[in-house]
């Protein structure tokens, strides 16, 4: 064999190795939509969009999907209120006002706050949040969205901070330079010059963190609960989609039945969700880029 | 005296911020600190050496963590073998031969997207996949190969990065003396690029480690009452026995639930330590 066969040879090797990134895409979207056809032949499209109640599990089956969704949203929601500000406030104390050194020694501390497994922060969220929330506000439950939304919050903080973080230090250090002639404080900077040239960017960090939220399965799945009701009262328990898969997943429950694939039907509403924060984010990572490069 | 009186304001409103940012950094290191603390004082005292060689059992003084830790060992180490010869080959192909044409840009894009779908989805996917079409069950195989599809782009991200971090005189030289492609890659590129790779890969697996949701999914059960000794017998994980015993009513099972969360939280922070740890000293190599 020639050196350029087995170059060749080594060359397709490796792109069969990436295309097969591809197949997964594929793959995914394949196994959500075959078992999903299954499921809205037996269930009309429109009550699954339209009924509001969930009981896929009783005897008496209904199929409205808004429960399980008012539940993502709500502790998504309460989750992105708490990263959102916070995780924006240090990114711009670590990139604006901190030492440099002090920023390095914060940030493997930060990656460690990310990288503990979720089960953990379900443990947490059930076990100290929310006692200590039950402690002041009346009407909290054992299970409820309000202390999952929370922990699934501070979870996130890492991931906002840090993303958020490179793109205020991506901002060209002329335009801060420009801001300081001009006699502003660092807080005025920030604020009037830094943050909106980053805007792009902090807007992926919360793009991605929304998107992280809404697929986070085991810390609603011990702390929110299974109670698919359709409210909006933080307090009680909720249950999301992802929890309604495990819920599913965790039971005995006989393939090609009916019950079986709701969770291919919840699935695939999730990963439209998913999908689309996606599509945005990297629309606008890709143009923040051709701004600053 | 009016212009005096915003510039103090300015001031003001400037310190404030700095300690408002101060607090808020500190705050998340200090929820972490109550955290591990909680954890240590419900759990460290459940741990001895019974707790870690003991099957699980309905009685929660007796239960034990074997058969979660053995199937946390043997996923580790099946979702290596998977994973990382098909993420590194994906990111040499994607960075050193890919860089203008057509199906390096659609892969790129994908990769993208593929990072942000929620591992309960992958879930789903070996569930069809690997535990019902091509009959693998609730395995450890079906959960290893769902999760090294799900660890695939980080590895491949990172291998992005190390290969993109070497040096061109590297490569010219090695054309130079008249290597091919693939030896320049082979014998020069990817060895200068390994402490790099090494991180991403120790970061991806950790991340693997601590997945519970696709398992879940796919199948992995709960109550699993015997060692696995094949890549095709049942299994539990870390996570899966956590999740179980944090699940159960009895403050027994949550002190149980503590104690894997620190043996969990050990095999985690090992990791991602040595992972940062790789990643210094290589860095101050490659400034070259």
């Amino acid at each position: 064999m020639t050196r350029k066969t087995t170059e060749k040879i080594i060359e397709g090797g490796l792109a069969l190795s990436g295309a097969l990134t591809i197949i997964v895409t594929l793959g995914i979207i394949w196994v959500l939509f075959s078992e999903s056809i299954n499921f809205f032949k037996e269930v009309s499209i429109f009550d699954f969009l339209t009924d509001t109640e969930w009981t896929p599990l009783f005897t008496q089956k209904h199929y409205g999907i808004l429960p399980l969704l008012s539940g993502t949203l709500l502790t998504t929601l309460i989750a992105i209120c708490t990263a959102m500000p916070v995780g924006l406030i240090i990114a711009i104390y670590l990139s604006e006002y901190a030492p440099k050194n002090f920023r390095n020694r914060i940030k493997p501390m930060m990656e460690i706050l990310a990288a503990i497994p979720t089960v953990v922060y379900g443990f947490f969220a059930l076990t100290v949040v929310t006692p200590f929330l039950q402690s002041f506000i009346p009407g909290v439950g054992t299970f409820n969205a309000l202390s999952a939304g929370l922990v699934m919050g501070i979870m996130i903080v890492p991931m906002i901070s840090s993303l958020s973080e490179d793109a205020l230090y991506a901002v060209p250090k002329s335009l801060r330079e420009a801001s300081y002639g001009m006699g502003a404080t660092r807080f005025q900077t920030s604020f009037k010059v830094i943050v909106p040239a980053a805007s792009s960017g902090i807007l992926v960090s919360m793009i991605l963190g929304i998107g992280r939220a809404i697929g986070e399965t085991m810390v609603v799945a011990i702390a929110a609960g299974q109670q698919p009701v359709l409210t909006f009262d933080p307090r009680q328990g909720v249950e999301t989609i992802t929890a309604y898969i495990v819920q599913v997943s965790l039971g005995d429950v006989q393939h090609g039945s009916v019950e079986y694939n709701t969770i291919f039907a919840a699935g695939i509403t999730l990963f439209i969700f998913t999908f689309i924060l996606n599509q945005v984010s990297y629309w606008l990572k890709k143009r923040f880029h051709e701004k600053y490069e | 005296m009016k212009s005096m009186s915003n510039l103090l304001l300015n001031r003001a409103i400037d310190t404030t911020f700095k300690y408002v940012g101060i607090f808020c950094t500190f705050s998340a290191l200090a929820i972490l600190g109550i955290f591990l603390v909680n954890i240590a004082m419900e759990g460290l005292a459940r741990i001895d050496w019974d707790f870690l060689t003991s099957l699980p059992s309905r009685k929660a003084e007796k239960s034990g963590i074997l058969t979660a830790w053995t199937g946390t060992a043997w996923i580790l180490g099946l979702t290596a073998i998977i994973s990382i010869p098909l993420g590194i080959s994906a990111g040499i192909y994607l960075e050193e031969y890919g860089k203008k044409n057509r199906l390096a840009s659609i892969i790129e894009v994908n990769i993208a997207n593929l990072a942000g779908v929620p591992s309960i989805i992958y879930g789903l996917l070996g569930l069809e996949i690997f535990v019902r079409i091509l009959d693998f069950g609730g395995s450890l195989l079906a959960g290893s190969f769902t999760l090294a599809l799900l660890i695939l782009p980080i590895i491949i991200v990172a291998t992005r990065e190390a290969l993109k971090a070497v040096p061109k005189t590297l490569r010219e030289a090695s054309y130079g003396i008249g290597a091919t492609k693939w030896q320049t890659i082979w014998h020069q590129v990817l060895p200068a690029a390994s402490g790099g790779v090494l991180t991403g890969i120790i970061l991806a697996l950790s991340r693997a480690v601590g997945e519970t949701a696709p398992l879940i999914v796919i199948g992995a059960l709960a109550y699993v009452p015997f060692v696995p000794t094949s890549p095709m017998d049942e299994f539990t994980v870390m996570p899966m026995q956590i999740f179980n015993w944090v699940s159960r009513p009895q403050h027994e099972f949550l002190v149980n639930g503590a104690a894997a969360i620190i043996i969990l939280l050990v095999i985690t922070f090992i990791m991602n330590g040595i992972a940062i740890y790789l990643r210094n000293k290589w860095q101050k190599k490659i400034n070259w």
